[in-house]
C-alpha cells in the first residue's frame, strides 16, 4: 500500500507544481542578489543570506531558510490535509477501503507518502539552491574553506555533511505540521479545511513565540526550534536545540497521529 | 434443511440497525440474500438503502444487530470477505488525472499481485466496453463512462458477490441494456448480485428476489415470482363492453371503457364463455400485480401505522 501511495503522489501533477513554486522564491532572491549585489547586513534577514554574496555554495541553506517558515509548511499542509479528505471528497476513499485496504494501513501509507513528499521537496530546494547559487553567485572561496556562522572556517567535507544534516532536520521539522494536517484530514471531507486548520495552528505558534507573556509555553511550540539548523554551522555544533526540536516533533507526531488514528478507525465513512 | 440454507446465504443480517443521534436510519432489518440471486433492493431516496449497503461493506458501523457476508461476520472479517466482493457504491469514483487503465492498475495494486495485472485490467476494460477509452484520462469521461469504469474496478477480482448501488445511473438506453446483459451474464456464471435501486422497472426486469425498504424498515422480502403471482382476476379488453358486462353478471369488478377486470380463476374458461356469448375479445389474460403495486401497497400500510404512532 505504501508503494501505491508513493506512486499516486509522484504521478500527481500537483506534487511537481508545488515543488516548482517552492523553488521560485529562493531563485528570485538569488537573481536579485546577483543583479544588485545588495545583501542584508550580517545578522539581519533570513539566515545565511548575508554570507551567500561571498560564497554561492551556501545558498542551499539560505534557500531552505527562506522557504522554511512559511512556504514549506503551506505545501506540507496542503498535501497532508488532502491525504484522507481528498480521497473522501473525490469518492475514492470508499473504494480504497472496500478493496479492502485496512484503515490503519491506509493512514500509515498516507503518512509515509507525505514524508516522502517533504523529503523530496527539501532535497529539490537544496539542489536547486546549490545550482542557482553556484551559477549566479559563484564559488567565492578558492581555498576550499567556507566561513561558518561562528566565523571559523569549515572544510568542504564538513559543509556537505552539515548541509545533509540540515536537510534531514528541516524535513523532521515538518513532521509536526504533517501529522496535524493528517489528523484534521480524517475529521473533515474538505482538504482546504484541514490544510488551513494546520496552518492556523502554526500561525498561532509563531505568534506566541513573539509574546513575552507566553514564555512558559514557548519551549513546547512546534515552530520554536525550526531554524535551529543554523546551529549545525557553529563550531562546535550546538546540539541542544536541535535535539529538543527533534524530540518535540516526535511528541507532536505521536499525539496527532494517535488522535487521527483513533478517529479514522472508528469513523463512519459516508463520503 | 436449515444447514443447507445457511450454506447458501450470501448476505444475512439480523436486526441490523443504524442510528444517527435520534434518527433511526436503518431499523432492525433482516436481509436474506442467497447464492445465485439477483436481489433487487428497492426503496425511495432516504429510505436507508445506502446506509445498509455501507454497513454490509464495513464502511458504516452498525449501532446494533449483526451482518454476515459470504458466511462471515462483517465488519470483523472484512479482510477475508471483501476481496471476494465487487462494489459500486453511490456512483463511481476514480482519480481524474490518471487514465482509466491507470486507475484500474492502481486499484489492482491494492492487494493483488503484480503478475497478470495488465491482463486482468485489459480483460475487465473489454468486458465493460472501455478498451479504447481506457487510455484516456478519466477527467474527460462522461458519467456513463465513469459508471463503466466503476463496474470494471468491481470486476477486477472476479467477485462472488457484486454489491451495486444504482449501476445504470447516467447510462443511455443502449448502455443500460449492455449493463443488464453483462450483469445477467455474470449471474449465469454464478455471481450473486445485490442491486440497490429506486427504478422499479429495472429491478422488475432483472431481479429474482426483491427487498423493499421503507423509512429504514424492510417491509417486503420475497421472490419476485411470488410477489407477481396471479391475483385470481383476469383483464379483458373488448369493444363489446356492455354485452360482456351482462354476460358476466356480478363477476366484473371494475370497468374503464373497453377494459374490464373480471373475477376468474382460469382465463381460458373465461375466454370460451365470452366468445360463445358473441363477445369480440381484443386481449384477455390473468391479472398480475406489478412490482409498483406491491411496493405501493407495502409502503402505504406502513405509513398509516407510522402516522398513528
Amino acid at each position: 500500500m505504501i508503494r501505491v501511495e508513493l506512486v499516486k503522489m509522484i504521478r500527481r501533477p500537483r506534487t511537481w507544481i508545488t515543488i516548482l513554486m517552492l523553488n521560485a522564491l529562493p531563485t528570485l532572491v538569488a537573481v536579485l542578489l546577483a543583479v544588485t549585489d545588495i545583501g542584508p547586513r550580517p545578522g539581519e534577514g533570513p539566515a545565511f543570506l548575508s554570507a551567500v554574496l561571498t560564497d554561492g555554495t551556501l545558498f542551499p541553506l539560505a534557500a531552505l531558510a527562506i522557504v522554511l517558515p512559511l512556504f514549506m509548511p503551506v505545501a506540507v499542509s496542503v498535501v497532508s490535509g488532502d491525504a484522507i479528505a481528498g480521497e473522501a471528497s473525490g469518492g475514492t476513499l470508499r473504494y480504497v477501503l472496500t478493496r479492502p485496504v485496512g484503515r490503519t494501513r491506509l493512514l500509515v501509507a498516507k503518512l509515509v507518502s507525505v514524508l516522502a513528499f517533504v523529503l523530496l521537496s527539501v532535497v529539490v530546494v537544496a539542489v536547486v539552491g546549490y545550482v542557482v547559487g553556484l551559477l549566479l553567485l559563484g564559488n567565492g572561496d578558492t581555498s576550499g574553506l567556507v566561513t561558518g556562522v561562528s566565523g571559523s572556517s569549515l572544510t568542504s567535507t564538513q559543509l556537505v555533511e552539515r548541509t545533509l544534516l540540515s536537510i534531514v532536520y528541516v524535513s523532521l521539522s515538518m513532521l509536526g505540521v504533517a501529522a496535524m494536517a493528517l489528523m484534521l484530514s480524517t475529521f473533515t471531507d474538505s482538504s482546504i479545511g484541514a490544510a488551513l486548520g494546520a496552518l492556523a495552528f502554526l500561525i498561532a505558534s509563531t505568534l506566541l513565540l513573539t509574546l513575552d507573556a507566553a514564555n512558559a509555553l514557548q519551549p513546547y511550540l512546534p515552530t520554536r526550534y525550526w531554524l535551529s539548523f543554523v546551529d549545525l554551522f557553529r563550531d562546535p555544533i550546538q546540539w541542544r536545540d536541535i535535539l529538543r526540536g527533534v524530540g518535540l516533533q516526535g511528541v507532536y507526531v505521536l499525539v496527532f497521529l494517535g488522535a487521527g488514528w483513533a478517529n479514522f478507525t472508528t469513523k463512519d465513512i459516508t463520503s | 434443511m436449515s444447514e443447507a440454507h445457511d450454506a447458501d446465504a450470501v448476505i444475512r443480517t439480523r436486526g441490523l440497525t443504524k442510528r444517527y443521534g435520534p434518527v433511526v436510519a436503518v431499523d432492525g432489518i433482516d436481509l436474506d440474500v442467497r447464492a445465485g440471486d439477483v436481489y433487487g433492493f428497492l426503496g425511495a431516496n432516504g429510505s436507508g438503502k445506502t446506509t445498509t449497503v455501507r454497513m454490509l461493506l464495513g464502511l458504516v458501523l452498525a449501532t446494533s444487530g449483526e451482518a454476515e457476508v459470504l458466511g462471515e461476520p462483517m465488519p470483523r472479517s472484512a479482510a477475508t470477505v471483501l476481496p471476494r466482493v465487487g462494489t459500486l457504491v453511490e456512483g463511481p469514483a476514480a482519480y481524474p488525472h490518471l487514465t482509466g487503465r491507470g486507475n484500474l492498475e492502481l486499484f489492482d495494486a491494492m492487494g493483488s499481485p503484480r503478475r497478470g495485472r495488465k491482463d486482468r485490467v485489459s480483460d475487465v476494460l473489454e468486458r465493460v466496453g472501455l478498451t479504447i477509452a481506457g487510455d484516456r484520462k478519466v477527467k474527460g469521461y462522461s458519467l456513463g463512462m465513469r459508471q463503466r469504469l466503476g463496474l470494471a474496478a468491481a470486476l477486477l477480482r472476479a467477485p462472488r458477490l457484486l454489491v451495486l448501488d444504482e449501476p445504470t445511473n447516467g447510462l443511455d438506453p443502449q448502455g443500460i441494456r449492455e449493463m443488464r446483459d453483462l450483469l445477467l451474464g455474470l449471474n449465469a456464471e454464478g455471481t450473486t448480485i445485490f442491486l440497490s435501486s429506486h427504478l422499479l422497472a429495472e429491478v422488475e426486469q432483472m431481479c429474482t428476489r426483491v427487498g423493499v425498504l421503507d423509512r429504514g424498515q424492510l417491509v417486503v422480502q420475497d421472490d419476485l415470482r411470488h410477489l407477481q403471482a396471479p391475483t385470481g382476476r383476469a383483464v379483458v379488453v373488448t369493444p363489446d363492453g356492455d354485452l360482456a358486462h351482462g354476460l358476466l353478471d356480478g363477476r366484473v369488478e371494475s370497468r374503464e371503457g373497453d377494459r374490464l377486470v373480471v373475477r376468474a380463476d382460469d382465463a381460458a374458461t373465461l375466454n370460451r364463455l365470452l366468445v360463445e356469448g358473441g363477445v369480440r375479445v381484443h386481449e384477455l389474460g390473468p391479472e398480475r400485480r406489478g412490482l409498483e403495486q406491491v411496493v405501493l401497497e407495502a409502503t402505504s400500510v406502513k405509513h398509516q401505522v407510522g402516522g398513528s404512532r
